[in-house]
C-alpha cells in the first residue's frame, strides 16, 4: 500500500465521489434524525431544536420499555431456537462428503437470496386460519373420525369436530417467521468455525473414553465458541430490529421496536420520539458489534499461541 | 440423496453425516426451509382461488399478472430503480475498493467503519432517515417518471455500493502489485494503468458486485417502503399492499416472477464467481 501524497490527485478523484455519496445520502440523513431525537414537537409540522432529553425520557416509560424488552426476549427466543437447530445441521454439513457439503451449503444459503417478503407471505400460506397446516390437521381429524365410526366412536365422540388452531398473529408466529428468516445465519459461521476444528481432538477425546455428548460439550462447544458467538450476534442483530415479520405474521400485541419506530413516522407523526427510538436501537446494535469484535479478537490472539 | 442408500461400511466414529439423526436433522431443516416457498411456487399454479386444495394445472394467474397494469407499473418502476443502482453502485463501489485496497490515508479505519455502517445498522433506522432527509430538503414530488424514482434510487445506491466495495475489494486482494509498477516503469500513467490493468484484473468483481446490487436493489422492501412517496411504488411495495388483504393466486404468481428473477441473476453471479476461480487455478 502506498501512501496517498505519493499521488495526491489520483487519490482525490478517487476517493471523493464516493464519500460525497456516503456523506449526503447516509451520514446527513442520520445525523438529521439524530438532531431530532433531541428536538421537540411543537406544532402538528413545527419541530424545534432545543437539545432536550425529553423524547429519550419518554423512551424510559414503561410501556416503551417493555416493547424494547419484547423485542430482546422475541430475538433472543429465535436466537436460541436457531441455535439449537443449526448446530446439528452444521456439524453434518462439515462431515459430509466434499461434494455434498457444498450441494448442502448451498441449499441453506439459498433461501437468502428470496425475497424476505415473500417468504414471510410464504409462511402465511402455511400459518393462516385455512392455511396448509391446518387444512392438513382437519384432513387427520376428519379421517381419523371416519375411522372411529366403524367401532361406533364417530361423529366426534372421541375427537370433537375440527376447530382450526389460531397459528398466525401472536407472538409464536414472529418467532416461527424470525427463525425462518434467520437459520442461515446461524448456519454459517457455525459451518466456519466448525470447518477449521482439528478434528484430531475429537478423535482423542472418543479414544480415550468420551462419548459423542461429552466429546461435544467439552471440546466442540469451547473449540467452536468464538463460531457460535459470532453467529449469535449476527442472528440477533437482524432479529432484533426486524420489521416485517411482526409486521405480516404478528398481532397487535406483538409489536417490536421497529414497529414502533415505523408508526411515530407514519401514523402518529411523531418524529423527535420515532428518532429517539431508532437511535437507541443503533446503540444496541453496535453494543452487539462490539461485543462481536471484542470476541473475534479473543480468537486471534487464541491462534496464535 | 443418499439418505436411504446402504453404505457397506460400518459408521466411523467421526461419521456424523451419516448418523440418522442427524440426518433425519437436516432433512427436517431443508424441509422447514422449502416447503413454504416451494408451496407458494406450486399453489400460482394451481386451478383454485382457495389456495389449498390443488384442483388443476392453470397459468391462468400468470396471464392475469401480466395483464395487471398496477403490478406491470411496479414492477417496470423496480427494474428501472434496480438498473439505475446497479450502474451507480458499482461504479462508486469499485472507486471505493480501489482507494481502500490502494492507499495508506489517515483515518483509514474510520473510513471504512463509516462505509460499513450502511451494512450494519437496522433497515428500519436507514429507512426513516432517508425518509426524514427527503422530507426536510424538500424533495421534488410528482415529477414525471423517471425523475419520480430518483428519491428511491438514491436511498439504494447508498445502501447498495458499500457492498459492491466489499465484493470488488475482494477481488482486488490477489491482484498482483507488481503488474502495475511494471506498467508505470514501461511509460503508462495513472488513468492507463488503472484503466489497461487493475479494471480488467477487476472485471470478475465487477460483475459480482454489479449483480448482488441489482439483486439487494430489486429485493429491498423496508428503506424503499419509506421513501417512496404515494404515487412511485415498486414490485416489494407492491406486492406487500396486496399481501395485507389476502392469500391469493395472483400474489403467489407475482413473487414467483421475482424470486426466478432473482435465483437466474445470483446463478450467474455466482456461475461467473466460479468460472472466473477456475481459470485462476489453471493460470497458476
Amino acid at each position: 500500500m502506498e501512501n496517498w501524497k505519493n499521488s495526491a490527485r489520483t487519490f482525490w478523484t478517487v476517493i471523493v465521489p464516493p464519500t460525497f455519496w456516503l456523506v449526503t445520502f447516509f451520514i446527513i440523513p442520520l445525523s438529521l434524525i439524530w438532531l431530532y431525537s433531541f428536538s421537540s414537537k411543537t406544532g402538528v409540522v413545527d419541530i424545534t431544536l432545543d437539545w432536550n432529553l425529553q423524547q429519550y425520557m419518554r423512551a424510559l416509560e414503561p410501556l416503551y420499555l417493555g416493547i424494547f424488552w419484547k423485542s430482546i426476549w422475541m430475538a433472543a427466543a429465535t436466537t436460541a431456537i436457531c441455535l439449537v437447530v443449526s448446530f446439528p445441521v452444521a456439524i453434518a454439513i462439515v462431515f459430509s462428503k466434499p461434494t455434498m457439503r457444498m450441494w448442502l451449503l448451498l441449499l441453506v444459503i439459498l433461501p437468502f437470496w428470496t425475497n424476505l417478503l415473500i417468504r414471510t407471505y410464504a409462511l402465511i400460506a402455511v400459518l393462516r386460519t385455512n392455511g396448509f397446516i391446518n387444512s392438513g390437521l382437519e384432513w387427520i381429524v376428519t379421517h381419523a373420525d371416519w375411522a372411529l365410526s366403524f367401532i361406533g366412536l364417530g361423529d366426534n365422540t372421541i375427537i370433537g369436530p375440527f376447530t382450526p388452531l389460531q397459528l398466525l398473529y401472536n407472538n409464536t408466529a414472529v418467532i416461527f417467521g424470525l427463525v425462518y428468516v434467520s437459520l442461515p445465519f446461524m448456519v454459517l459461521p457455525l459451518y466456519a468455525a466448525l470447518d477449521r476444528l482439528d478434528r484430531s481432538y475429537l478423535e482423542a477425546s472418543l479414544d480415550l473414553g468420551a462419548g459423542h455428548t461429552r466429546t461435544f460439550f467439552t471440546i466442540v462447544v469451547p473449540l467452536a465458541l468464538p463460531g457460535i458467538a459470532s453467529g449469535i450476534v449476527i442472528t440477533f442483530i437482524p432479529a432484533m430490529g426486524s420489521y416485517l415479520t411482526p409486521d405480516l405474521l404478528g398481532g397487535t400485541d406483538s409489536y417490536m421496536i421497529a414497529n414502533v419506530i415505523a408508526s411515530q413516522f407514519k401514523q402518529a407523526n411523531n418524529w423527535p420520539f420515532g428518532a429517539a427510538l431508532s437511535f437507541l436501537l443503533m446503540y444496541a446494535t453496535f453494543f452487539a458489534l462490539a461485543l462481536r469484535a471484542v470476541l473475534m479478537r479473543k480468537e486471534g490472539r487464541g491462534d496464535k499461541r | 440423496m443418499s439418505l436411504f442408500r446402504r453404505n457397506p461400511d460400518p459408521i466411523g466414529p467421526l461419521d456424523y453425516a451419516r448418523r440418522f439423526w442427524l440426518r433425519a436433522i437436516v432433512t427436517l431443516t431443508l424441509f422447514f426451509l422449502y416447503a413454504p416457498i416451494l408451496g407458494l411456487i406450486a399453489f400460482s399454479f394451481n386451478d383454485s382461488r382457495r389456495n389449498v386444495v390443488w384442483r388443476g394445472f392453470t397459468t391462468d394467474y400468470y396471464v392475469k399478472f401480466f395483464n395487471n397494469e398496477g403490478l406491470m407499473i411496479a414492477f417496470g418502476n423496480s427494474l428501472t430503480i434496480a438498473l439505475m443502482t446497479t450502474v451507480v453502485s458499482t461504479i462508486l463501489g469499485a472507486l471505493t475498493a480501489y482507494v481502500l485496497w490502494r492507499y495508506r490515508f489517515p483515518g483509514k479505519a474510520v473510513y471504512e467503519g463509516g462505509m460499513a455502517l450502511p451494512i450494519v445498522i437496522p433497515e428500519i433506522c436507514m429507512g426513516v432517515a432517508m425518509m426524514v432527509f427527503f422530507a426536510r430538503i424538500g424533495w421534488p414530488t410528482g415529477l414525471p417518471w423517471p425523475f419520480n424514482l430518483g428519491s428511491i434510487t438514491i436511498a439504494h445506491i447508498a445502501f447498495a455500493f458499500p457492498f459492491a466495495a466489499i465484493v470488488i475489494r475482494a477481488r482486488l486482494e490477489n491482484f498482483n502489485r507488481e503488474l502495475a509498477e511494471c506498467a508505470r516503469d514501461l511509460g503508462a500513467n495513472e488513468y492507463r494503468v488503472f484503466r489497461d490493468i487493475v479494471v480488467p484484473h477487476m472485471k470478475p468483481g465487477l460483475i459480482a458486485g454489479a449483480l448482488l446490487a441489482f439483486t439487494l436493489s430489486l429485493d429491498d422492501f423496508v428503506i424503499t417502503f419509506f421513501t417512496a412517496g404515494p404515487e412511485t411504488v415498486t414490485f416489494p411495495v407492491k406486492i406487500y399492499s396486496m399481501v395485507r388483504f389476502s392469500v391469493t393466486p395472483e400474489v403467489n404468481a407475482a413473487s414467483t416472477v421475482l424470486i426466478l428473477l432473482t435465483l437466474v441473476v445470483t446463478t450467474i453471479a455466482l456461475w461467473l464467481q466460479n468460472r472466473n476461480n477456475m481459470i485462476g487455478k489453471s493460470a497458476h
